[in-house]
């Protein structure tokens, strides 16, 4: 099978790389763009490790081909904080102990990021819906429900704040 | 790099797309959020030589109704469905099913025509299909057909479609005057697929009796099974608790579930009936306001 020329902007720099069209994103992204923040781990969609925001919404890496990103603005774990400053929501992951080993944790920051974006006031039902979509092996989430909680505060004291 | 080798192709419009399917014959596969399909080529299990990427056929994206119908193309994401107003306003049963399906990251990407055509019996959108027995509009480069829902499922991850065969809108019908629905599903983790799942639409009459009812199960056969014997046990009746135990020991009799890792065919059975009977009280205090 002939290559195929895949232009994408990965946390606002452009990539251009000729691929097989069977090549994985969250491979392309790891090995032909070197980006190794974005892990992966079952391939078939489950663990969520490999999770990224396509176009603003979180995606599994792992069951989109690289080609099908072709002209579409990506970002991954690197590109969440902006000149060397961490988000609330990092901040608190490393906080709230919600990092544990960290082999998943690129991908559940990449879900949140998302799911705080589009629900900005979210229940503790709705954050553990949404980690569900996530597997992590080290503990109960405990430290990564409170991440998120505290985050949720913290923006709404911003919110205030500006106000 | 784990799936085989394919040839890649992305159609600009419907037209070329059929084309493709038509000249790639067997071995042609239509790819749309790749949420089922991707998975099933990483671990070998699928190996189509051809792919056909439809995500650029933006036409197929669209969420429209009239008076009586819902129409959906087969290219809009599940989330968009989600969190779509006129879905909820229309056809409630719909936005309470996707909310189910897998995972927000999996919800981003998967389609609605892709979870229909994919067809797994435990999935929420073909139970909902079926509940509400909607339409599919099916083109090829011959013929555009549709089929009902009721014709459309034929058993385990099989429907009534050839290989050189895209669909393109489904339908729903937009019950009106005093309806109400309910969706109920138990998974072994929020996002699993079903064990068992129940979907149940009813109208009432002007005296809280049953004019209209479609009840139907996900899960507990090789495809969605409607209880078709609902509408003659219940018309004319009020929702009263022996009329719900009726029904409920009519599903248990009914439903022939397998047993596998996941819960034995006993359990499932037990989930069947009451699962029936949680759908039929809410869909009813529901219709009532
Ligand atoms: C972790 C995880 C959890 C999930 N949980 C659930 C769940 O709880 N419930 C559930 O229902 N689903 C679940 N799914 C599957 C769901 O996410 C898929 O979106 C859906 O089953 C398939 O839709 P798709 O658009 O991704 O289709 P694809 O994977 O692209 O395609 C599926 C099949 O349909 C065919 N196809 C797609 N579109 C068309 C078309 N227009 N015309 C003809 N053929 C077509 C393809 O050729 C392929 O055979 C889960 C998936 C994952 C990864």
């Amino acid at each position: 099978m002939s290559l195929t020329e895949v232009n994408v902007t990965i946390n606002g720099k452009s990539y251009s790389e000729w691929v097989e069209p069977r090549m994985l994103l969250s491979d392309f992204i790891r090995e032909s763009c070197g980006l190794t923040g974005t892990h992966v781990g079952c391939e078939h969609g489950v663990c969520g490790a490999c999770t990224v925001s396509l176009d603003g919404s979180a995606v599994r890496s792992c069951l989109i081909f690289a080609v099908q990103a072709d002209n579409r603005e990506i970002k991954t774990v690197e590109g969440l904080a902006s000149s060397g400053e961490m988000t609330t929501l990092q901040k608190n992951f490393v906080e709230c102990h919600g990092l544990q080993c960290g082999f998943c944790t690129a991908g559940i920051l990449m879900s949140i990021t998302d799911f705080l974006e589009k629900n900005p006031q979210p229940s503790v039902k709705e954050i553990k819906e949404t980690l569900s979509g996530h597997l992590c092996r080290c503990t109960g989430y405990d430290g990564i429900v409170k991440a998120v909680e505290k985050t949720v505060q913290d923006n709404n004291k911003e919110v205030l704040q500006r106000s | 790099m784990k799936p085989a080798k394919f040839d890649y192709y992305r159609p600009k419009d419907v037209s070329e797309a059929l084309s493709l399917l038509e000249s790639s014959g067997f071995d042609g596969k239509i790819i749309a959020g790749g949420q089922s399909l991707v998975p099933i080529m990483n671990m070998r299990l699928a190996t189509p030589e051809c792919l056909i990427d439809i995500n650029g056929l933006h036409d197929l994206n669209f969420i429209d109704s009239d008076d009586h119908t819902l129409k959906i193309g087969t290219m809009t994401r599940q989330s968009t469905v989600e969190t779509s107003e006129l879905v909820k306003k229309k056809c409630g049963l719909v936005t309470e099913a996707v909310a189910h399906i897998g995972h927000l990251q999996t919800r981003n990407r998967g389609t609605i025509g892709g979870s229909i055509v994919h067809a797994d019996p435990s999935a929420e959108l073909p139970l909902v299909l079926m509940a509400l027995n909607g339409t599919l509009h099916i083109s090829s480069e011959e013929e555009t057909r549709s089929v009902n829902a009721e014709d459309f499922f034929l058993t385990f991850l099989t429907t009534d479609m050839m290989p050189n065969e895209m669909l393109t809108e489904i339908h729903l019908p937009i019950w009106k005057g005093r309806v109400g629905s309910s969706f109920q599903e138990v998974a072994r983790r929020h996002g699993d697929f079903a064990l068992v799942a129940a979907a149940c639409q009813l109208e009432l009459d002007a005296h809280d009796r049953i004019s209209d009812i479609r009840l139907a199960l996900g899960g507990v056969e090789a495809i969605p099974l409607l209880i078709e014997d609902a509408k003659e046990l219940l018309a004319g009746e009020k929702v009263t608790d022996q009329a719900v135990q009726k029904i409920a020991e009519l599903v248990a009799k009914s439903v022939e579930p397998e047993s596998d890792l996941h819960a034995s065919a006993a359990y499932r059975t037990q989930l069947a009936k009451v699962l029936t009977t949680r759908v039929l009280y809410q869909a009813y205090e529901r219709a009532k306001g």
